[in-house]
């Protein structure tokens, strides 16, 4: 019985019309691992663009993951909680980042923080310059990267059921008892696939950091544009980093897919059948 | 104790604009899906803002609209259990009534709240289900557990959403002479939301308001309603007994 193994639509046609998509996507990534030997990775990491690239990647995705969290967690709640016109239109507002393009970002940033931008004069006059900088990494990947969170967040928080939220105000919860003792634990799965997805794309944030943060080997070069540097002296070092970060990626992307589902699956637990009938005293 | 909710809000597609009131018997609420039941409820326990009205528990006021009084859910000695019964899915039983605990006892340690907790959920039968998840109970241990929890902080008065709905029809039979029997000892307001005649009657509650789009169609004794409907669904639901 074919059904029984992948339902009504897991035929052979559906494979073979899924396949086109699925090569597109590996075989890239297959010719990457398969371009470089152990030696070329080992010589990729002992390369001097190397370590800084990586620690800096680490610091500032660290970094920007936090200020998403903090910063976003309240915006997602409420765009959960509202229903409101100014709900919808700050959720289209938040989603822009996604469709804009990062180098188009980049420049937005300037536009704001440059020396003649929006607020580039009055941060100047305080003695903070933000262009160029280390904190003007974490700026633009926080910008590209902080929807996906927030979307992930949100979505999350619109499933806790507003009676469970009513039910806890009931029992003598404050609104912020109910927001971390109820709303957070439920909603806890979508916020850590959010944060993770969030991270992902910050690590590999590209256009935005080259045009707002520069390209300063130690200060502002993160591992993305490490690779753009060594593409232009030597390939292989170049792919050798390339493969570093994808494996950094990679081992990203399993926590992102199981932790999620591990952290609902205690909620979801099917019922004990068969059922025990209520016994009243 | 007396009560009364006087209130006007948006509930969706229409205005709620309804007046209850009852004693310290049940009062049922019917009407059919999507009349407004379960927004009254939540406007009463203070989980939905009304646009306006009075809304009084014996001399406790919770919303005055006039009197710009609007109370927090947690400053309405109100108990509620909404459809599905509201249990806390990521907390054990023992968890989810020690979280009602916390109102009702401020300043004990966790420890003597997980204690106390423990020893009601002995009282009702429910002891061996402390360290289970609420998705692993059958729905009249659900109910059960959502009633104990609710009561825990001695609420003024009780909201019940259809308590027995989601239970099949032995587990009801059950539940609803537990039901009644509770709220008979109790003998402090609640009001209960059924859709069913033969809660009306085993609860033995003196009024039934029935519901339409929002607005009261019909309230008085369950004999009063049923001798002289005054609408299509309330001859349909006391004719079902």
């Amino acid at each position: 019985m074919r059904e029984s193994h992948g339902g009504l639509w897991g035929g052979r046609g559906t494979l073979l019309a899924a396949i086109p998509m699925l090569a597109i996507v590996t075989v890239p990534l297959i010719a990457l691992a398969s371009a470089s030997s152990p030696s070329d990775i080992v010589a990729g990491a002992r390369h001097p663009l190397f370590a800084p690239a990586l620690w800096l990647s680490a610091r500032t995705t660290v970094a920007s993951l936090a200020v998403i969290v903090l910063a976003g967690t309240p915006l997602a709640w409420w765009l959960a909680r509202s229903s409101g016109r100014g709900a919808r239109a700050a959720a289209l507002l938040v989603d822009l980042p996604v469709v804009i393009p990062p180098a188009v970002m980049g420049i937005a940033l300037l536009q704001t923080f440059g020396p003649h931008g929006l607020l580039g004069p009055a941060l100047a006059s305080l003695g903070i310059r933000l262009p160029f900088t280390t904190a003007a990494v974490v700026a633009a990947q926080v910008v590209v990267s902080a929807p996906f969170y927030i979307q992930g967040a949100a979505a999350a928080f619109r499933r806790v059921d507003e009676d469970l939220l009513i039910v806890a105000r009931t029992l003598g919860q404050s609104p912020a008892g109910a927001f971390f003792r109820v709303a957070v634990p439920l909603a806890l799965p979508g916020m850590v696939a959010g944060a993770a997805l969030s991270w992902a794309r910050a690590l590999g944030e590209f256009g935005a950091t080259l045009f707002f943060a520069g390209n300063f080997t130690g200060s502002t070069q993160t591992m993305p544009l490490a690779i753009y540097t060594a593409l232009e002296s030597d390939t292989r070092v170049a792919v050798a980093l390339a493969l570093v970060l994808a494996a950094a990626s990679v081992l990203l992307l399993v926590p992102l897919r199981t932790l999620p589902s591990l952290l609902s699956r205690r909620l979801h637990r099917p019922p004990r059948s068969p059922q025990v009938p209520a016994q009243p005293k | 104790m007396r009560w009364h909710a006087r209130i006007r809000a948006r509930a969706g597609s229409f205005d709620l604009d309804a007046a209850v009131a009852g004693d310290g018997a049940p009062v049922v609420l019917i009407g059919p899906n999507g009349s407004g039941k379960t927004t009254l409820l939540r406007v009463v326990s203070g989980g939905h803002p009304p646009l306006a009205g009075h809304i009084c528990v014996g001399n406790h006021v919770l919303y005055d609209s006039d009197g710009g009084v609007c109370l927090a859910p947690e400053e309405r000695r109100i108990g509620y259990v909404p459809q599905g019964y509201g249990l806390f899915p990521h907390l054990s039983v023992l968890e989810n009534v020690a979280f009602g605990l916390a109102a009702a006892r401020a300043g004990r340690s966790r420890v003597q709240r997980r204690t106390a907790a423990a020893a009601l959920l002995q009282e009702i039968d429910c002891g061996h289900l402390a360290e289970r998840l609420p998705a692993t109970l059958s729905g009249g241990e659900k109910q059960r557990v959502a009633l104990v929890r609710a009561l825990l902080s001695e609420p003024d008065l009780l909201l019940l959403d259809e308590p027995l709905a989601a239970l099949d029809a032995a587990t009801r039979r059950d539940m609803r002479g537990y039901l009644a029997r509770h709220l008979a000892a109790r003998g402090k307001p609640a009001l209960v939301v059924t859709h069913d005649v033969r809660d009306v009657h085993a609860l033995e509650a003196p009024a039934v308001y029935a519901m339409e789009e929002g607005v009261v169609v019909q309230s008085g004794s369950p004999a009063d309603l049923a001798a002289h409907p005054a609408s299509e669904f309330v001859r349909e639901f006391f004719r079902s007994a």
